[in-house]
């Protein structure tokens, strides 16, 4: 869609563009640029000394079981998110549905986690499963289960999990709430009419008419699992114990900030970014049969 | 309601109230944490009932830190307060003026700047980490205000927003501007910001989340402690050290007050934010 009547000037719009695109090319092309240039070079940690390697650090990366186990990892946490966030705020989302007065008031009362940041979020969760003086932690202990997400790795994936989780379930519900309002009524009617029970008209008429709704929050959620979860790691668990909760953008910090290692964390990220393109993709195919640009 | 169901009604009820309640949960051991002394916390398992240390603890806090970062919470409130302000009104405005370029005019190249912003939609700081830092490295911007909120600003998701907008407005609006003689940036002024209010609300409730809640991109650039924000100095007050040596009473008081901003704009700009989060994924 274009506009049919337009200004005309031959500067003005480039001055308009200008601070946008300067941002842009400064802080998102140049590193993007240098992360694909790096990745293809072999460099010691003070850049005293640098070879050209080709594909090399991508060949080293995927033959390291270290950065194959880091997959396993995000692949289990994403599935672990997305799974429990979508399945709780679906349910959250659906009794909120029905609710006629006071609907208003629940929704206020679970949308606010979505202010909390992602470190603070981790912070109380962290403070709650603490071994030693955590209230979570201690009923758990009280059920005759060891508990110690600082020595099991299972353990602190549970952790990251829940604050995840936790941290997500505001926006879903938002977004399933919206979905299912946003049913026509006389279906639901005529199905009831027709003698349909509540259980059996969910899964028959508004769970199939919510599911773009639901492909558009998985991949969202993904995402999310993938790259904004950072903060929950670094403050949580700092990827330990051992690997356990290592996921890939949390490697990447790790490998270039501490390590050093810059050929394999330029690498990462270039891997990194080939996934968030696909990602993007494939939610921008959703979007195109809904919205017209 | 389709019909009446009592037992269903009942159900209904208590499953929103148990989810809000377990969704609150966390919070209030925080706030009840924040209101003993460091011994309380200390007794496995903690109280679950608020203590009167309540003002001391949070002024404590406030005027002096807690742990291993001395940053006291009010600079760090400060910096985060400045941040999120910076990057959501400099966000609105670069993508306001560019926006309006990329819709109002014809000039060569113009598609060409709409897919370099579109494409940063995908290029998300966590995987361009370390080659951003170097940059802003390069141009001596760590530990300043610049630093910490220049490379955030730009954004292709409220120049979409924008111009999504733009194209809904009547096209007699410009028609009518220009034939009384008004020139491109007065139509802009007169016109198309007046328009645009509702989604520069909704937008700056956004972004002011998303300003507030930075956390990996203020934690490589700042290594003064006057630059640190609330987020990454609670981080650093639990960072290092023994776990005895956590003061948790003045964490939890200090998680408490960078809890309260983001959910106070949430709350009293509901509207716009609800509105906010459903047009920023369009």
């Amino acid at each position: 869609m274009e506009k049919r009547v337009v200004f005309r000037s031959r500067w003005l719009p480039y001055l308009l563009v200008a601070p946008q695109l300067a941002i842009t090319i400064v802080f998102f092309f140049l590193p993007a640029g240098q992360a694909i240039w790096q990745s293809l070079l072999q460099e010691d940690p003070f850049g005293t000394s640098t070879e050209f390697i080709g594909l090399e650090n991508f060949a080293t990366l995927f033959a390291d079981e270290h950065y194959l186990a880091s997959f396993r990892v995000t692949a289990i946490f994403s599935v672990l998110v997305a799974g429990f966030g979508l399945a709780i705020s679906l349910v959250l989302a659906v009794f909120a549905d029905r609710v006629v007065r006071g609907a208003g008031v629940y929704k206020t009362l679970l949308i606010w986690p979505y202010a909390v940041a992602h470190a603070v979020a981790a912070v109380l969760w962290l403070f709650l499963f603490n071994p030693t003086l955590g209230v979570v932690a201690h009923w758990i202990k009280g059920l005759g289960i060891g508990w110690d997400p600082l020595l099991d790795g299972n353990d602190a994936m549970v952790l990251v999990v829940v604050a995840a989780v936790w941290n997500q379930i505001s926006y879903n519900f938002l977004f399933f709430l919206a979905g299912l309002q946003s049913i026509p009524k006389s279906l639901i009617e005529a199905a009831a009419i027709d003698g349909a029970g509540p259980g059996r008209r969910f899964w028959t008429i508004v769970f199939p008419l919510l599911s773009p709704t639901t492909f558009f929050l998985l991949v969202v959620n993904i995402v999310f699992a993938f790259f904004n979860t950072f903060a929950i790691i670094d403050a949580a668990t700092g990827g330990g114990p051992g690997q356990a909760t290592e996921i890939l953008v949390y490697k990447v910090y790790k490998d270039g900030f501490k390590a050093l290692d810059l050929g394999s964390s330029a690498a990462q990220s270039v891997v990194l970014m080939a996934i968030v393109i696909g990602l993007t993709v494939l939610q921008f195919k959703w979007i195109e049969r809904k919205v017209q640009y | 309601m389709v019909e009446r169901r009592p037992l269903l009604d009942f159900i209904t009820h208590a499953v929103l109230l148990l989810g809000v309640a377990v969704i609150a949960f966390p919070v209030y051991v925080t706030f009840v944490a924040s209101t003993i002394t460091a011994e309380e916390v200390l007794a496995a398992p903690m109280t679950l009932v608020p203590g009167p240390h309540l003002l001391e603890n949070y002024k404590e806090a406030w005027l002096h830190g807690a742990g291993n970062s001395a940053a006291p919470v009010r600079t760090m409130m400060f910096n985060s307060l400045v941040s999120a302000l910076v990057i959501a009104i400099g966000k609105i405005a670069i993508s306001l003026v560019s926006a309006f370029a990329i819709v109002y005019f014809r000039f060569p190249l113009r598609m060409f700047f709409f897919w370099m912003i579109f494409v940063t939609l995908m290029l998300p700081v966590e995987v361009r980490i370390l080659p951003t830092y170097k940059i802003v490295s390069d141009l001596s911007m760590l530990d300043s205000y610049a630093g910490l909120t220049l490379p955030l600003i730009a954004s292709a998701t409220a120049t979409f927003l924008f111009r999504q907008f733009f194209l809904t407005i009547p096209d007699e609006l410009a028609e009518a501007a220009r034939i009384d003689g008004a020139g491109p940036m007065r139509f802009f002024w007169d016109v198309v910001v007046p328009m645009s209010k509702t989604s520069m609300a909704a937008l700056f409730v956004i972004q002011f989340i998303y300003g507030w809640n930075q956390y990996l991109w203020p934690l490589i650039v700042t290594t003064q402690e006057d630059y640190y924000t609330v987020v990454i100095g609670i981080k650093r007050m639990i960072a290092g050290g023994g776990e005895a040596s956590v003061e948790w009473h003045l964490v939890m008081a200090t998680a408490m007050m960078a809890m309260l901003p983001p959910a106070v704009v949430v709350i009293l700009m509901q509207k716009w934010f609800v509105k906010g989060l459903v047009d920023t994924e369009k």
